[in-house]
Order: C-alpha cells, then structure tokens, then sequence
C-alpha cells in the first residue's frame, strides 16, 4: 500500500489524479476525437483511464518527457496495450520498435543508416518523376479518390521498389499494417478481427524478410547488408527487414492522405503552397502535425516514477496520446489551424527521442515530392462526395476521399 | 548569457542571446533566426540544421560524433571540413561570441 505522503498509483487504486471514463479506441471517438483530446489535457497532467486501466497524458510537455525517457518508460514490454511481460505477443516481438537500449542502440544504428539523408538523395530524383507521373495522370481523370489513387498509389508506386521486394503479393502490405497497427490497441473488435485475419498477410511478410526476396540496392538488401558485415545476426536482418514493411507504408499512405485532405479542406492553404511550391515539405510535415497519422503509443514504466506530480509504480502502462500533444495549446498558437508556413518542429507525430520514426526522411521525401507536384499543377482540390474514416486502433486516415481536380 | 551570431548566406549577421545547455539549434527557433529547420527536432536524424563553424570556433568544440559524421553526408548543401549539425552543439559560457554561418539550403 502507499505511503501517506507519498502515495504511489498502482493501476486501478490511482489515487488523486481524475479517473476518466473514455475509450480512445471506439468508433464513436475516432469520428471526433477533438474534443476528447481537450478534455483528457484540462483533466490534468496525468489522468487515468478505468476503461483499459491505463495512465494517460495528453499534454505535450507530459508526452515529450515519456518520449524522452526511454528506459524509466519503457518498449521492450510492448508500444501497445499488451504488457509482453504478462502476455504472449501475437508476433515476435520487433527489434527496434520494442526493444530498449543497448539492445536497441544496434539495431536502430542499422536502419539509421539504410535510410540516411545520403540513402535519401540517391532516390530523391526517382521519388520526384514519380509523383510528377502519379499527378500527371491524375489529372487526366479529373474526379479521383484521392486516398486509394494518390494516397495508397503513389506510396505503393516508390516504396515497395525501393525495398526491392517481388512484384507478386504487394496486396498484403497495407492490410498487414493494418494489422500491426491494430493490434497496439486493447482487444477490441478492431484488433481481435485484424488478428484473426493476419495469416496470410504474416506469411507474405515473412517470406518477403528473407536475403533471396530482396532485390539488390534496395533498402532490404542493405539491412541484410549489415548481417554480413556483422553488425547485427544473419537472423535478425530479416526481422528488422520486417519493420520497414511494417511500418513504411501505411504511415505515408495516411501522411499523404492527411496532406491530401488538409490542402481539400483549406483552399487558402493550397494557394499559398502554388504561389510557393519550396513549402511543399513543411505543409506536409505540419499535416503530420495537424492530423497526427499515428495518434498514440504505450510504454510501461520499469520502476517508480513520478510524472509532473503523480506517481506510477512500476509495471504499468502509459498511454502517450501524440495527437493531442500536438494540438495542445500549452506548447502551438493557434493549434487547430493548418498553417503551412508553421514552425514545426519539435511536433510528435513521428515521435521524439531514442525511438523517434526511422523512416521520418522517407516519409517527408515522399510527402514533398507529392504536395510539390500537386503545387505546380492542382489549381484547385474540391470534395465532390462523402468523407470515409478508415478505422484502425492506432493509425488516423481516410477510407475515401473523392475529389475533383482542377489543373492549373 | 552566452552570445551566438548567426551569419546568412547574404552576409547579414544574426546575434541573440542562448541559454546555457541549449543546443545551436534550439537557439535558433527560438529567436526566429531562419535558415535553420530542425526537422527531426534535434534528434540527429534529418541533418536539416547544418551550419558552417565559423573558423577560429571549430577546433573549441568538442568533435563529431560518428553518427552526426555520417548524417552530414546528407545535408542539402555542400559538405565542407568546418560542417556540424547545429542540434549536436551544446552552448556553454565558453561559446560566448560563437559564429556560425548558415548554409543556402537544408532540404
């Protein structure tokens, strides 16, 4: 039991901090979670959630200092709801994303390097035709979901080449993330269901992660790259090859989708970014601020710890919500407002610290290279039928966006 | 409170006050100097806050790590000897006067 003059929150027994009964993985908040964001900031620094028996912050000072305190707040025991210490993971748990230092220092040096600013230039010029070509085409359509035909085709259009996979099978990429990212949350319909399902979409993965699947020159030959020259094991190259597909396409599908959407939304936007296309790579990096494409992770503290205030004894789980940490205005003017001439940086939408995104250069190459082209040649972006959420435990995007687009 | 100058590309020179343990970076956003990003927002990642040392300066900090070494390979402008990552300098007291010059371009 806790002291008196310190008491320690021990999961359900959290003292003094509110008990706040929302869900951040229903339906209902998915289609607005605006509100709840406010709500779970006002509360407090820390807030407990009696839903899932979690700690929450929301605010982005809060959800800074987890970030950057990767060992008293840790991965190995899961980014997900799922405690890997008191659960079987549904997958072998993965090298970089959950794992702590030093385990994670060497295995986060590999994929630093295979995609570093100077793995970044060598594709530069190929990611640029590309989406040139991708909007080319679209505009010979005119009217275009702008999720399935920009959104998805333009990453499925550079990404899987650049991995160096087979041609055959890229169909179980996206619905494979869509399990991986499911399955962070609780054991809702969501993740049970994705589960359920991911067989196939597992197997596909697997076989792909293997040295005689990758092409030469792609990022998955250079992890492997790394086995032979013996900075990580002949059998972890096809785990860490595991998390660039996991984790290199949806998020940039829902990137471009969020970047999509924003300039659909806020006209004014656009026409800044045509009068001046060198914004194209902070529109997109503040649409990843705006709509957070990934809104939350866990870690799970591995000793007593006190967080602005409250304590949290050791073994329990914190719910960063990244979403809401970067529309808290604490830390952003004007947080619910798409600015694309913004100063964006130290946003937390692809994480902070040790742990930050190592597919973040990838991510904005790609982004860029799509809001420039739209720049030079959209003049106008009109939604011309229903708005479809897509939902999913962890990631924020679209199902559906049909547009009209008006060439320049 | 140590004083770091700035100098753009167009020669105009930039000097505001830093905090002691703030990086060169962070400096910079937080006094508006432009020409510096920080996309990665010092995490050593993005090699968008590159500067040049001014010479005099560059042997007075402490040296590269491997990692900010190999992420200047990257940068959008030219790589030369007097290059760092400006969310990789600590300022000190010591810094006080520091000069850096900012490059043409970071992405």
């Amino acid at each position: 039991m806790s002291a008196p003059n310190s008491p320690v929150s021990t999961g359900a027994d959290a003292a003094g901090i509110p008990h706040l009964d929302i869900d951040p993985f229903a339906i209902d908040f998915f289609d607005n979670p605006y509100p709840t964001h406010e709500r779970l900031r006002d509360s407090a620094p820390v807030v407990y959630l009696d839903k899932w028996n979690v700690f929450g912050v929301a605010r982005y000072a809060e959800v800074h200092a987890v970030l950057n305190d990767p060992l008293t707040f840790c991965s190995s025991r899961g980014v997900g709801l799922s405690d890997f210490k008191k659960e079987k993971p549904w997958r072998p748990p993965s090298l970089i994303l959950e794992a702590d230092p030093p385990a994670h220092t060497r295995t986060r040096a590999v994929l630093s390097k295979v995609l570093s600013p100077a793995a970044m230039k060598r594709i530069r010029d190929h990611f640029a035709a590309a989406a040139e070509a991708k909007i080319d085409e679209l505009l010979q359509r005119r009217q275009i979901d702008a999720i399935a035909d920009l959104a998805e085709a333009y990453p499925l259009s550079v990404f899987p080449d650049a991995m160096g996979l087979r041609p055959e099978g890229r169909e179980h990429l996206l619905p494979y993330a869509g399990v991986v990212f499911n399955a962070f949350g609780p054991p809702n319909e969501l993740r049970q269901t994705a589960i359920e399902r991911s067989a196939p979409h597992q197997a596909y993965v697997a076989a792909q992660c293997q040295r005689g699947n990758l092409a030469p020159g792609g990022f998955g030959a250079a992890v492997h790259a790394f086995a032979e020259s013996g900075e990580i094991a002949p059998d972890e190259a096809p785990l860490l090859v595991r998390s660039l597909l996991s984790a290199g396409l949806d998020t940039t599908v829902n990137g471009i989708g969020a970047a999509v959407y924003c300039l659909a939304r806020f006209p004014e936007a656009l026409v800044r970014l045509r009068h001046e296309p060198s914004l194209a790579r902070n529109a997109f990096e503040e649409a990843v601020r705006f709509e957070s494409p990934v809104q939350t992770f866990f870690r799970t503290s591995s000793r007593e710890v006190e967080i602005s205030g409250t304590r949290i004894g050791e073994g329990e789980k914190i719910l960063m919500f990244l979403g809401a940490a970067n529309r808290d205005p604490r830390r952003w003017d004007d947080p619910d407002r798409y600015d694309i001439t913004r100063k964006t940086s130290g946003h937390v939408g692809f994480g902070a610290g040790i742990h930050m995104c190592v597919g973040q250069l990838v991510a904005r190459l790609e982004g860029e290279v799509v809001l420039a082209a739209l720049a030079r040649k959209v003049a106008g972006i009109e939604i011309t039928g229903p708005v479809k959420r897509r939902y999913n435990n962890t990631l924020r995007g679209l199902e559906s966006l049909p547009v009209t687009l008006m060439p320049a | 409170m140590p004083s770091i100058i700035y100098i753009h590309p167009d020669g105009r020179g930039e000097t505001v006050e830093a905090d002691s343990g703030a990086s060169a970076m962070i400096t910079a956003l937080t006094h508006g100097v432009e020409g510096i990003v920080g996309e990665c927002g010092g995490n050593a990642m993005c090699a968008t806050c590159h500067v040049y040392v001014d010479e005099g300066w560059f042997d007075r900090l402490p040296p590269r790590s491997d990692d900010e070494d190999a992420l200047l390979d990257g940068t959008a402008a030219e790589r030369w000897p007097s290059s760092r990552l400006s969310c990789q300098i600590k300022i000190t007291p010591e810094l006080d006067g520091l000069v850096l010059r900012l490059p043409d371009r970071q992405t």
